[in-house]
Parts: C-alpha cells; structure tokens; sequence
C-alpha cells in the first residue's frame, strides 16, 4: 500500500513523519540533528530514498545531510559555499551598499531526474548547485548579475527560498528571493532575467516599474501547467499565465493577502491554497482563526477551510516553505506552524487534524508519496 | 599529545567525547591545532574557522590555561601546559541565548 513521508525542519532539529496512505496514525521520528536549525529538507522526485537537509546554527554554520535510506540514518555532506569571483555588494536595509556574505541555505531543490544533483537558494542570496550528491558546491553567478546590486534584504534576510524546476524543459527554472523577486533561467541557469512585471509594491518600492525589489514570499507550480506560476507575495496573492513574464492580481475576496505559503492540489491545476496572516507587521491569523484559503477557480474566489483547525486564540505562523501537497488519490495537504503544529488534511483540505502539537517551531514541511 | 575540548553540538557532529586527543607536528599553535582537529575530523571544517579566511567564527571562542586565546594571532604559540596534554584548549560556543 503506499503512504507518505513527511519532512519537517524546525528550529531545534528535523523530523520525519510517516503514515500509510489512509493517513490516520503517523509515526513520528526524530529529532534528528537536535538542537540545530533546520531550514529545509526534502526528498529526490528520482530516488525517494535519497534526502537532503540544510543544517545549520549561529554559532557553528553551515552543515549540508544526505541521507540515502529515507531518513534513517544521515551523513554529513559538503558546507562549503563560496560566492564565485569577488561577490561585490548589494543594497542594506538603509539603502546603502553593503558586502555579499554566506549566512544559510535556506532551500534544497534535488533535480527531477538525478539523486546526485542538487540546487541550494542561499542567504546572502545566491544559486548554488551540486552534481556530486552535494560534495561540491558551485555557485550560478549569472543570477546575481540580474541586477544583484540592487537586491536588499527582507525582514528575515536576504534569502533565496524558492527554486521551481520546469518538469517539461530542463533548461528552465525559476526562483524567488526576498526582497528581490522572481526570476528566471532558460538556459540552464546560465543566464536570469527578472520576472516581476505586474507585481506592485508601492510601500517597499514607490517606483511601479520596479524591475527588481519586490518581496516575493513564495511561488508553486502545477507539474502539468509549468507557464501558470502562484504567487504569495508579501502582500497580494499573484498569478502568471506565461512563465512569470507578467502578473495579475487574483487576492479576490481573501480576508487579508498577506502571507507566506502557496501550494497547488497535485491533481486540480486550477486548485490553489494559502493561509491568510493579518498583515506584515502582525505574522499571525486575523482573529485569532487558523484558516486555509482554497480557491478551486486559479484564484479570485476563495473558500476558508476551517474544519480541524483551532479557530480561537491561535497566533501562529506558517512560514513560506511549511506547506506541502501529497500526490494520492485524494491530494493530502499539510502545513506546519510556528506553534509546532503540524496540519493534514487527507481530502483535499476539507478537514484537518494536527500529525503533531509540540514540536520545535516548524521552518519546512515537504511531503514524499511513496510507491 | 594535545587534548581538546568541544562543544556539545561539534561533539555529537564529530561523534567524540567531550575530549578529543591530537598529535601536532611542529610547534603547538592555535593554527596547528586546528589544523589537526580538522584534519582528523573533516566534517568540523566551516564549523570553528571560515572555510576560506580560517577566520574563527564569530559565535566560537578558544580558551586555555584560564585565559582567553580568543583574539590571539594563530601562529602564537599555546601555553606550555597545552602543548604537553596537561591542560587542554577548549573551544567554547559563546554564550547568545538560543
């Protein structure tokens, strides 16, 4: 019978979450690597058993983990992250120029088709990638040459969170940065272009043609559609139609668009989900109400999803990488919480019920549905 | 013989004890020391010095011989007691909350 696997990367450490396919009692393993922070995990779409983890602390930086037996048991991998050539500067928060600097990974992306090659969006925003099962890193400069020197940080860093890998073309792909935008790469990451045109940001970037600067909080993609991209950005809920070359608005009537996860149904293109957070300055639910927003129309009109879910004096986060999607008959979705919670749902976010209550504050959740 | 002492996290990453036992050839400095620690045990390496700079991380501090080497040139050489295994260098987390 198949089942799922869930990763989940939290502040003081990594757990591995599994359950058959009815998704009713879960195992729960871990804390692995306790103690340290744990940004993302996530598993090869090529080799379910190879996973990959970004460990890291303030005091003793950055540790990359393979695992080659789904999570049983890890190595350490290479840590090295050097920015190629001399990196320059990018703008700080004050506006002024300020040097580029490794701090994290904050997201690993294994290609769709070989366990051994892996993507890492890092902060200072940056590339990198490995085709050695993440021994060696080598950086993709031409990102930053899309007019790097005017990238600034966000409020969390200035950190690359989003690599979307086009299931159709292996030459393009694109990522997210914070507070740069969207880019992306038709040519195997060579070369990168801003995609940010529609986005608007008039309290961070008073100019509206802005090419880059926009605080892109997340973007999902249907395998099946890789030119339809959702956005969650800082604020406003963003669709494209052509691969990010321009972007429409399609918040409708969500009860505030600001957030930071957005996923698709894995079976429903037109199914989309994200979690209302009051605004950029109070990163909890309105009211007190844990709620998923689905939209099964691609945006505009949305449903609150409540079932499950505590809907008094919860003031939580869900950060941008702590929502996934299974790919079983009935699409799973789950989502984790600063409060430690980790949500599912087995029927498409109609109900939810917490996997776990008490965890270390959830920085990832990801989901691996096994054969 | 060179005794080391690491912290908990840098223990468990290296699989150790809360010592660990170095041969250093040549004079014993913080350079060379380091050296052989991350040279016994490669997955430390980025973890106490920047890869590249070998620069010791902001958040790590050394101490001996209850002083703190934190802020000497790693070529100087450690204190006597350090070099014969009598006392040991510790690398030490500084204190940040967490």
């Amino acid at each position: 019978m198949s089942g799922v696997r869930v990763l989940v990367g939290t502040r003081k450490g990594a757990f591995v979450l599994t359950s058959d396919g009815k998704r009713q009692r879960w195992d729960v393993s871990g804390p692995h690597f306790a103690g340290w922070e744990i940004y993302h995990l996530k598993g090869s779409a090529a080799d379910s058993n190879r996973l990959y983890a970004s460990q890291s602390s303030g005091w003793f930086g950055q540790l990359i983990q393979r695992s080659c037996d789904g999570g049983k048991t890890w190595e350490p991998a290479g840590n090295k992250f050097t920015y190629d050539g001399v990196p320059g500067t990018h703008q700080w928060y004050d506006g002024t120029q300020h040097p580029w600097e490794f701090k994290r990974v904050w997201h690993m992306e294994p290609s769709l088709t070989d366990p051994d090659t892996i993507y890492a969006g890092v902060e200072d925003a940056a590339l990198f990638r490995s085709t050695d099962g993440a021994q060696t890193w080598q950086e993709l400069p031409g990102l930053r040459a899309a007019k790097g020197n005017l990238w600034q940080p966000g409020a969390g860093g200035m950190c690359l969170h989003t690599i979307v890998l086009d299931p159709t073309d292996p030459k393009r792909m694109f990522v997210a940065i914070s507070a740069a935008g969207a880019f992306r790469t038709d040519d195997g990451g060579a070369t990168w272009r801003p995609v940010n045109s529609g986005l608007k940001s008039k309290y961070e970037l008073p100019d509206p043609k802005a090419e880059v600067g926009h605080c892109v909080h997340r973007i999902a993609m249907h395998r099946s559609r890789p030119d339809v991209l959702f956005m969650q950005k800082h604020w406003d809920v963003m669709r494209s139609d052509d691969a990010g070359d321009s972007w429409h608005e399609v918040s409708g009537n969500l009860p505030t668009d600001f957030g930071f996860v957005i996923d698709v149904h894995a079976h429903e293109p037109e199914t989309i989900y994200v979690v209302p957070i009051k605004s950029d300055s109070e990163h909890y639910p309105l009211d007190g109400k844990l709620q998923v927003y689905r939209s099964r129309t691609g945006g505009n009109e949305w449903e609150a999803l409540t079932k499950g879910l505590p809907q008094s004096d919860c003031y939580v986060n869900v950060l941008r990488d702590a929502m996934a999607v299974d790919s079983l008959d009935s699409c799973g979705v789950y989502f984790g919480t600063t409060g430690g919670q980790v949500y599912a749902s087995a029927d498409a976010g109609d109900s939810w019920a917490p996997i776990v209550r008490d965890l270390p504050a959830v920085l990832s959740v990801e989901v691996q549905t096994l054969p | 013989m060179i005794r080391v002492v690491l912290p908990a996290h840098l223990r468990t990453l290296a699989r150790v004890g809360e010592e660990v036992k170095l041969e250093v050839s040549g004079p014993a400095t913080q350079r060379s020391v380091l050296d052989a620690l991350e040279a016994g045990y490669p997955v430390l390496r980025g973890t106490i010095r920047d890869h590249d700079t070998l620069r010791r991380r902001p958040f790590v501090r050394f101490f001996a011989c209850e002083q703190d080497l934190s802020h000497e040139p790693p070529d100087a050489r450690l204190p006597d007691a350090v070099a014969t295994g009598a006392e040991p260098y510790l690398v030490v987390g500084a204190m940040a909350g967490g």
